[in-house]
């Protein structure tokens, strides 16, 4: 197996361009010339990297050659099936959506998601959850970099920022009343996927005060009805990163939380919401995550509708705007190697103080006597940084009604559609559909006898097909991780990719999350028909 | 409801002797069953594939009811005396005051009720739950699927007979002309785990992968359903207990709170006789029957965890159809409960069963020695384990042996004045006003003079009482203590069984080893039988030993603080070596006290038995000047005679190696007339015979009735045991062999000697 590996290694790099080597290769002589261990952790900590499968393919031609002869024992390794699947599915939940909500049938039938990490620990997260003062359900998928401190913060907290901007100025008073009497809070949110275990408990009382704060700002705005969907959105992404670097500015007592807001701020994440009450269906992105449908037409035929752009410097409209920002004496230094700076992959972001805030800024918050290298935060100021802010965290909102014929929506990490296209995410969702279908004989249609039934069962039980996932977002990442340069699963692929020792398995692929959300078609059609 | 018949298939030998065993209980019953020839099941019915059969049993007059019908008959009957039935309507939880159940509170109002019965099913644990002070029903449910068919191109008779085909895990039946089908498969789907707010979202789907080797089964049991179309395949979920036994009987802790549930899959079946005990329960304090083994108050707390109830329906679902066994074991939820000295007996070679949750050794197995897998252990024959425990009963003879047997209920009773004394005296059949330092036997009777409890109690000093009871009681003798209780601050119940370890050194030498320990004589001049004393084992001070064994042999109980437990055990082992000490588990109990004619309580003895029905008019002191509870039952009883009566039997003619083993339940025959059923049985390795224990009816050849039972009723008959068809003499002994008794220290040791070592 050894041998295989550089192989489909380098396949791999030449596949993801030319353009993206280069990259690599300038980042390999600036940072990582010595290429030992030490080295590589600093390496991966930078916001720089953290888009690396495009950096790290170049590099692991080089990496992966060097171990082959001198660490052998790390890829001899084998994982029977069985591991391999064990692997693959301990990430997953799925949650089959309540039929009715108040009466009205629900347009979510149900979602299945999953994760798998490559940073240790992971940088992604994902998080579900229903709106219990407004209807609405909303998925998120937060992609971290430069730790998972911002990725952590924002998917715990975003959810919160856009319940409260969706709310009545009713709620908000009760809500408001409730925290002056000191009575229990109505409930905001009821999680169905919580991100991970909070490492903010402790802040999370300073948490709700600036959420408080914001629901007191809605208030004096005094609008009836509370902000339209598309407003709260884009209010709460903003809102929120802004809390979060004025929370680091603002002089804390407590050394913990003092250094937690200083982690969340100094590292980023991506972030991609959509936001689902009955057919409006209301996707914001800020960065690089990406959501797209699957729509099935009347004659049968699938194709794709992308619900999000991907803000990073391949997206010519991102490029206007921040040339449109900023001087054009800056013209050719915003954008260097196809990185915001030279430095950053995606063009928004939560967090990322570096690039948001001024170099006197960053000094005097620094300043304040932090242990900067025990948070691993790395203090630098990229080349050509006179007119900040460089990066935003205001989302693109895209607003679809949705129709019976859009069947599901993929939510996911760069991790994934790093590997595989738009189109081919949507042909192993539809597969997995077809396949599950075929798990449960529709008998209305197809009235079997018990012969036919037992030879059925027998045949299924022989291939282990039920064995296969159950659960599509497992699917779709064992997919992008075992398939080869000719678009085919390759089981030695898979098992290579997924005993890569921890600190190496970054270098060939990133954090992968992925949710998909599918539709119900006949509650959907109710709604239009209904009026 | 419409007759049938049903057939029982067997597939293999053991599932035939299963069977067989079952067809003659049935007989003396009154219900007509008999085994059958493969060819004559495939007369019964005609699409049946009889080529694997070994044989069978025909239970023609077994019926078929629809659930629904009888519900809705039940329902309207109940309508037109008065009661009302409110549908779609929850209960939230039941109201109690002063524990007693006081009303009902639903989601359209309160119900006040004296009386409250949980039949909730599947929910009768959250419901139970749901209570302020929660009331345990250990119950859990697990998917269960059944098939319909369409009709058959020639629609099945309607009598067609209804197959159990145990072996292929399955039961068929006639269903408008098609086929009902469903199993316990190996692999059952436990659900609501988490409660009931899965309802909503988990809706029950069919799982016809999951339904493959039921349908296998099926198709080979009866190949030319092959073209017969698919109706529905039904997910329907059933409950199941940790047990496999129903759940009824009042909750300890509430009054006034009553529970049906957890059928097990036999709701149908029954719930008319089940129906019928409760209502009996409700009204006269009791049901009329024994139901012990039915009682929730078998189980406690301990047995309500969820993760214990998923393992354990996971082993009891597919049990129903498994073959059973003598001596099975729950292999699920254990290790629960153990004494401290488990890893220490474990690793020298311990195998283990669990009672109430608590890990006791059945014997040991040397090292030297290989046992069969779990699976080929399973027999109806001798047991692979015979060897093992003839070594220990042997050592238990000949020299010293130790048992740790720390799962018996331990309770303590103390009063600032004489308060315990006159409840104890109120609530024991035998006199307790014993000198400090003695302990007694003695029943816990109820009005009718059945035992509720059958204990040994150590009178510590003048106002405290050491009580013993078996395992299972700590639940019902708690209950009943403080039902029966008067409400004193001066009086103090505790429950210690967690407080001590308890080991049994039984034999001749362990005078010897404890007398070494302790430097104290030991000999019966100054430490005389059924007598307690607190003294110090080794470094170990205030070990309570008592002189008693549960077994009738010589040796002493020790009662050891737990955190002595391990220096008390290593200290008796290693002065034990020179005497000859070694490991021994209940199996060897067993066999000593059965042979001894001990009886047990829960097997031998129920809240229906009395004293004088098994030969303990000894430990009933009538006249001890208290009117105890059930001494005017006794009284009647002493002036009419008994109807029943516990007799120990010795079986003659039966080849150890190559018959059957009795087990309990056999019936046993009188001049060849059926006389009553043996309640438990072991090998004497003394006697080197088998011995049953069981009660001896007299029926009236002409009316049935019951008569009065005399010694010389008993002594006079030819009896034989009735083991799976086969007939076995047995000689009727109404007192234990005394030639046994080669160790009698004292004359005492006969008559009191304990009775309930289980």
């Amino acid at each position: 197996m050894p041998s295989t590996l550089p192989f489909w290694i380098l396949k791999n790099s030449a596949r993801s361009g030319i353009a993206a080597l280069q990259g690599g290769k300038r980042l390999y002589s600036r940072w990582a010339s010595n290429g030992n261990e030490a080295r590589w952790r600093l390496f991966s900590h930078l916001p720089g990297t953290r888009k690396s499968s495009v950096p790290c393919s170049g590099f692991a031609l080089q990496k992966a050659s060097r171990h082959t002869s001198t660490e052998e024992d790390d890829f001899q390794l084998q994982l029977s099936p069985q591991q391999v699947n064990e692997v693959l599915r301990a990430g997953e939940s799925a949650h089959k959506i309540l039929d009715l909500v108040s009466g009205v049938p629900n347009s979510v039938l149900r979602f299945e998601s999953n994760q798998l990490a490559a940073n240790s620990p992971v940088e992604d997260r994902r998080g579900i959850a229903t709106c219990l003062q407004t209807n609405g359900l909303m998925f998120g998928i937060f992609d971290g970099h430069g730790g998972h401190a911002c990725a952590q913060a924002v998917s715990e907290r975003l959810f919160y920022y856009v319940a409260v901007s969706l709310m009545s100025q009713q709620t908000l008073e009760r809500m408001e009343g409730a925290v002056e009497s000191m009575k229990p809070l109505l409930p905001i949110l009821h999680w169905l996927k919580r991100p991970g275990d909070s490492i903010y408990k402790d802040v999370t009382s300073v948490h709700l005060d600036h959420l408080r704060v914001y629901w007191q700002e809605l208030l004096d705005l005094h609008m009836e009805m509370g902000l339209n969907i598309k407003e709260a959105l884009t209010h709460s992404f903003q809102r929120l990163d802004s809390d979060i670097s004025l929370e680091v500015q603002a002089p804390l007592e407590d050394e913990m939380t003092r250094n937690l807001s200083l982690q969340v701020a100094f590292s980023g994440a991506t972030a991609c919401m959509a936001h689902v009450d009955g057919v409006h269906l209301h996707v914001a992105n800020a960065g690089d995550c990406r959501a797209i449908l699957g729509v099935q037409e009347d004659n049968g035929m699938w194709s794709c509708l992308p619900l999000t752009s991907d803000h990073n410097a391949w997206n010519p409209a991102e490029l206007s705007r921040l040339k449109r920002e900023h001087p054009e004496s800056e013209d050719r230094t915003v954008i260097v190697d196809h990185r915001l700076l030279g430095v950053l992959m995606p063009c928004r972001a939560f967090g990322d103080v570096q690039l948001k805030w001024s170099k006197e800024l960053q000094h005097s918050v620094l300043e304040r006597g932090f242990d900067t290298e025990a948070l691993n935060i790395y203090q630098f100021t990229p080349p050509h940084y006179y007119t900040p802010p460089y990066l935003t965290a205001k989302p693109e909102v895209t607003y679809h009604r949705l129709r019976p014929q859009d069947k599901f929506l993929v939510l996911a990490s760069d991790g994934l559609w790093d590997v595989l296209g738009n189109e081919e995410v949507v042909r192993l969702v539809v597969e997995h559909l077809a396949e599950a279908g075929r798990h449960k004989p529709d008998l209305a249609q197809r009235p079997a006898n018990l012969g036919l039934m037992q030879s059925l069962l027998l045949q299924r039980k022989a291939q282990g097909l039920h064995a296969a996932d159950q659960n599509v977002a497992t699917r779709l990442i064992r997919h992008a991780i075992g398939t080869n340069e000719y678009g085919e699963m390759e089981p030695e692929r898979l098992t290579a990719m997924l005993t890569l020792p921890e600190d190496l398995a970054r270098m060939y692929r990133d954090d992968i999350t992925v949710t998909v959300v599918y539709f119900n078609s006949d509650s959907i059609d109710a709604y239009y028909r209904g009026g | 409801y419409i007759r049938t018949g049903s057939v029982f298939l067997a597939q293999t030998q053991d599932r035939l002797i299963s069977l067989k065993r079952i067809n003659s209980r049935l007989n003396v019953i009154g219900i007509p069953s008999e085994i059958i020839s493969p060819k004559k099941v495939a007369e019964l019915h005609p699409l049946l594939n009889v080529h694997d059969l070994v044989g069978a049993m025909h239970v023609p007059e077994d019926a078929v009811v629809s659930s629904a019908d009888v519900a809705l008959a039940l329902a309207s009957a109940a309508s037109q005396n008065g009661v009302q039935i409110y549908d779609r309507t929850s209960v939230l939880h039941v109201m109690v005051k002063k524990g007693q159940v006081t009303g009902v509170e639903t989601d359209k109002g309160q119900i006040e009720c004296q009386y409250f019965v949980n039949c909730a099913g599947q929910w009768a644990y959250e419901l139970g739950l749901s209570n302020e002070e929660p009331v345990s029903i250990p119950l859990h449910a697990c998917e269960h699927f059944y098939l319909l068919t369409r009709p058959l191109e020639t629609p099945l008779q309607s009598n067609t007979p209804t197959i159990v085909d145990a072996d292929g895990r399955i039961y068929i039946r006639n269903w408008q002309g098609g086929i009902l089908s469903g199993g316990f498969e190996k692999n059952p789907k436990p659900i609501f785990t988490e409660g009931k707010n899965q309802l909503e979202i988990q809706n029950l789907q069919e799982d016809w992968d999951h339904f493959e080797p039921l349908l296998s089964s099926l198709l080979r049991r009866m190949p030319d359903l092959e073209t017969l179309e698919i109706l529905k395949l039904v997910n329907c979920p059933e409950t199941f207990t940790p047990d496999m036994r129903c759940i009824m009987g009042e909750s300890p802790s509430v009054r006034g709170y009553f529970v049906l549930a957890g059928m097990n899959s036999a709701g149908l079946s029954f719930g008319g006789g089940a129906g019928r005990y409760l209502a009996e329960w409700m009204v006269h304090g009791s049901p009329s029957e024994n139901i012990w083994e039915l009682d929730l108050k078998r189980f406690g707390a301990l047995q309500s965890s969820r993760t214990f109830l998923r393992h354990r329906v996971m082993e009891v679902m597919p049990l129903l159809y498994d073959l059973k066994v003598p001596r099975w074991d729950f292999q699920t939820g254990r290790q629960l409960r153990t004494s401290p000295l488990y890893d220490r007996l474990d690793a020298q070679g311990a195998r283990w069963m669990e009672k109430h949750g608590f890990e006791r050794p059945k014997y040991f197995v040397p090292p030297d020695k290989d046992l069969l897998a779990l699976e080929q252990s399973k027999t109806f024959y001798k047991p692979d384990w015979f060897e093992i425990v003839e070594s220990e009963v042997k050592c238990c003879k000949e020299a010293v042996c130790v048992i740790d047997m720390s799962s018996f209920t331990k309770f303590e009773i103390t009063s600032t004045g004489d308060q315990a004394l006159e409840v104890l005296q109120y609530l024991f059949s035998n006199d307790l006003d014993v000198p400090v330092g003695h302990i007694v036997h003695t029943g816990m009777l109820n009005q009718g003079g059945g035992y509720e409890n059958d204990c040994s109690v150590a009178r510590l000093s003048k106002r405290s009482f050491f009580m013993i009871s078996p395992t299972d009681q700590q639940v019902h003798c708690w209950a009943w203590l403080k039902k029966h209780m008067p409400e004193d601050s001066n009086l103090l119940l505790e429950d210690v069984t967690w407080k001590y370890t308890a080991l049994n050194l039984i034999g001749p030498r362990a005078v010897d080893v404890l007398s070494e320990l302790s430097y104290a004589p030991m000999t019966p001049d100054h430490f005389p039988s059924l007598f307690c004393k607190e003294m110090s084992v080794g470094y170990a001070n205030g070990i309570r030993v008592m002189s008693m064994t549960h077994t009738g042999e010589p040796g002493f109980m020790l009662y050891i603080p737990i955190e002595y437990a391990l220096h008390v055990y290593n200290e008796v082992m290693s002065v034990g070596q020179k005497y000859g000490i070694r490991n021994a588990g209940y199996y060897a109990l067993r066999s000593l006290r059965i042979e001894k004619f001990f009886a047990f309580w829960g097997q031998d003895l129920n809240t229906l038995t009395t004293p004088l029905e098994c030969g303990r008019e000894s430990r009933v002191k009538l006249e001890k000047g208290m009117d105890f509870i059930g001494r005017d039952a006794l009284l009647q009883q002493k002036q009419n005679g008994v109807y029943k009566r516990l007799t120990m039997f010795i079986l003659d003619d039966h080849d150890t190696d190559l018959d059957l083993w009795p087990w309990w339940g056999e019936p046993i025959y009188r001049n060849g007339q059926y006389a009553g059923k043996t309640t438990s049985s072991a090998y004497s390795y003394t006697l080197e015979r088998h011995v049953c224990l069981g009660f001896v009816h007299n029926f009236s050849e002409d009316t049935g009735e019951e008569q009065v039972v005399t010694a010389d009723f008993i002594n006079r008959g030819e009896y034989e045991i009735d083991i799976a068809g086969h007939r076995f003499q047995a000689k009727a002994k109404l007192y234990p062999v005394t030639s046994l008794f080669t160790h009698k220290r004292r004359k005492e040791d006969v008559e009191l000697s304990d009775l309930h070592g289980k």
